[in-house]
């Protein structure tokens, strides 16, 4: 499956990613609603990892074995057997944070007004996520690897 | 002959199923529940007695998993006995069900100590959903206005939420010296007891329940209770949830060896061969204290069933094992809570503590060797799992220690031949 992989040389920090994956999962799709005005708060599913000099951005590595599925009390994390995708169901998640436990990325986000969990989900529906297309510096590629 | 039999239909059960389809698509699979409806969230139970969840929503999978697994479902019956010189189980209904491997995956039972009036109208047990059913039913019937809940363990604290959350008065009666004690250490369960008790739970420790009385005019009814210390406490309901205990009943007399639960080896297999156990009447290896214990929780139920599902059907695995671990969310405070959260003084470890009052967060590592063997995190949990990627995996912490308690601890605090491993650069 394709996935998104960083590149820590090429990452200066910046912190946009963050700011159009938080965009990417609003409801309105616009960036001063998104961050002013959206209840709940829309929020981003990447992460900048900073420990001065070194960054780069994570964000859910759709784990072949993976222990949010394993764990998931509710059964809302699942594994779609065919597209290699881990997928969260909000409708289902109880926020009961376990697999935020168990997650070795700390990839998954506390999504505190809705009560659930939110994560990676690669945007469906566009054609490369929108932490991957907009880059300034091309610090995270979106391609095909092995699991 | 069904290949696979496996008795009870919970995380374990499930898990098993899974692992079993994962290698062998075609062998006839038969599982064996006493419980009408299978497949839930057990853990989610008290989402059903607040009304945060109804039973759809607590279908950890869907209706059609037994089709799409091509397993057969023996619901609502009972299995009663167990030949294994036939490698047969029988069921409360006469019949028998023939097996060439076998899981036993029949989980816990809520322990009950002997209590004065326990025989009362009002007085439950919290672990399935009929224990569920039957409160909240309860609760509308005699417009239920307290509950005095026995046990302040992890089934305790949710079922005082689920029962505040209904506009209960609650009060929590438990034995040790503080709530959620086989978990938290005294910082972290006296933060955490400040928030239960806010949201208007009273909570008396050191003590337990002698004696249920009946209501005045009604004697069957719950009217309240007597501590053991003497003191009273009205109420209309009684939830006893000091624990659970392996269900073992189906092993006894048997040459199956138990211990507290059923002994099992890596491969999660007693010492009969083609029998398995897994989940809560198991007990498995926890990889903190090297050595096998009951450890009645969910996720490693699921991860249990999973290795002897892979090992019943001749793909060899070895359960990594697990430890006393986990994530609460009770009364709006997240909590973690890993292996040693909770040492008594040893000499050979070393404790990391950071405690902000104000943002009432409270971290808490214990290290042995420069290894985390232990963990608690209050109000702060988002870098619980990269910190138990390092404890799960003996990583010596120690060139980057300093770090591990920091707000902004993360992936970018590893070495980079550990960032590496974990493919998150390149």
């Amino acid at each position: 499956m394709k996935r998104i992989i960083a590149k820590q040389e090429a990452c200066m920090g910046c912190g946009l990613c963050e700011v159009y994956c938080t965009v990417a999962h609003s409801k309105s799709k616009d960036i001063i609603k998104a961050y002013n005005s959206e209840r709940p708060k829309p929020i981003s599913r990447v992460t900048v990892e900073r420990n001065k000099p070194v960054s780069f951005a994570i964000q859910c590595r759709h784990c072949q074995d993976a222990p949010c599925v394993t764990a998931c009390l509710s059964g809302a994390m699942t594994k779609d057997e065919k597209t290699g995708q881990v997928t969260h169901n909000k409708e289902k998640c109880i926020g009961c944070w376990t697999c935020i436990m168990v997650c070795p990325y700390g990839a998954i986000k506390m999504d505190k007004e809705g009560k659930v969990v939110a994560k990676c989900d690669l945007c469906q529906g566009l054609e490369e996520p929108a932490c991957v297309a907009n880059c300034p510096n091309q610090a995270l590629v979106f391609k095909e690897v092995k699991p | 002959m069904a290949k696979y039999v496996i008795v009870g239909a919970s995380a374990a059960g499930i898990g098993a199923v899974e692992a079993i389809r994962d290698v062998d698509p075609v062998g006839s699979i038969t599982i064996i529940s006493d419980e009408p409806c299978p497949q839930y969230s057990r853990p989610m139970i008290s989402d059903f007695v607040s009304g945060k969840a109804d039973f759809t929503k607590m279908k950890c999978r869907d209706d059609e998993f037994w089709k799409q697994t091509n397993a057969e479902a023996i619901l609502g019956k009972k299995a009663t006995a167990l030949n294994l010189a036939e490698k047969a189980v029988s069921l409360e209904s006469g019949e028998k069900v023939p097996y060439e491997k076998l899981l036993l995956a029949t989980g816990g039972k809520p322990f009950v100590p002997k209590m004065d009036g326990q025989d009362k109208d009002g007085v439950f047990t919290f672990t399935t959903i009929k224990d569920a059913v039957q409160i909240a039913e309860k609760i509308d019937a005699i417009s239920a206005k307290s509950a005095v809940v026995v046990g302040a363990g992890l089934i305790g604290i949710s079922v005082t939420e689920a029962l505040v959350k209904r506009g209960l008065k609650v009060t929590v009666v438990e034995l040790q010296d503080k709530i959620l004690s086989l978990l938290l250490d005294a910082k972290a369960s006296e933060i955490v007891e400040d928030v239960v008790k806010k949201a208007g739970v009273d909570i008396v420790t050191g003590q337990s329940v002698q004696k249920i009385v009946g209501k005045d005019g009604n004697e069957g009814a719950v009217g309240g209770v007597i501590l053991t210390k003497g003191g009273q406490v009205p109420c209309d309901l009684v939830i006893v949830a000091i624990g659970v205990i392996p269900r073992t009943e189906l092993v006894a007399g048997t040459q199956i060896k138990t211990n507290r639960g059923i002994v099992v080896d890596s491969n999660m297999q007693t010492n009969v061969p083609d029998v398995y156990a897994s989940g809560d009447v198991a007990e498995a290896y926890d990889f903190i204290l090297s050595q096998n214990r009951l450890l009645p929780l969910w996720p490693l139920a699921m991860i249990e069933g999973q290795v002897a599902g892979y090992n019943m059907a001749g793909y060899k695995t070895t359960y990594a094992g697990g430890t006393n671990m986990s994530s609460l969310k009770y009364f709006g405070i997240p909590v973690v809570s890993i292996g040693l959260a909770n040492p008594k003084e040893d000499a050979t470890l070393e404790v990391l503590t950071k405690h902000d009052a104000e943002r009432k967060v409270y971290k808490k590592l214990v290290l042995r060797s420069n290894v985390i063997v232990g963990m608690t995190l209050v109000n702060s949990i988002e870098r619980a799992g990269v910190l138990f990627y390092l404890m799960k995996n003996k990583v010596n912490v120690k060139k980057f220690k300093q770090k591990l308690l920091e707000d902004d601890f993360g992936l970018a605090c590893l070495p980079l031949s550990l960032q590496r491993k974990m493919c998150v650069v390149q």
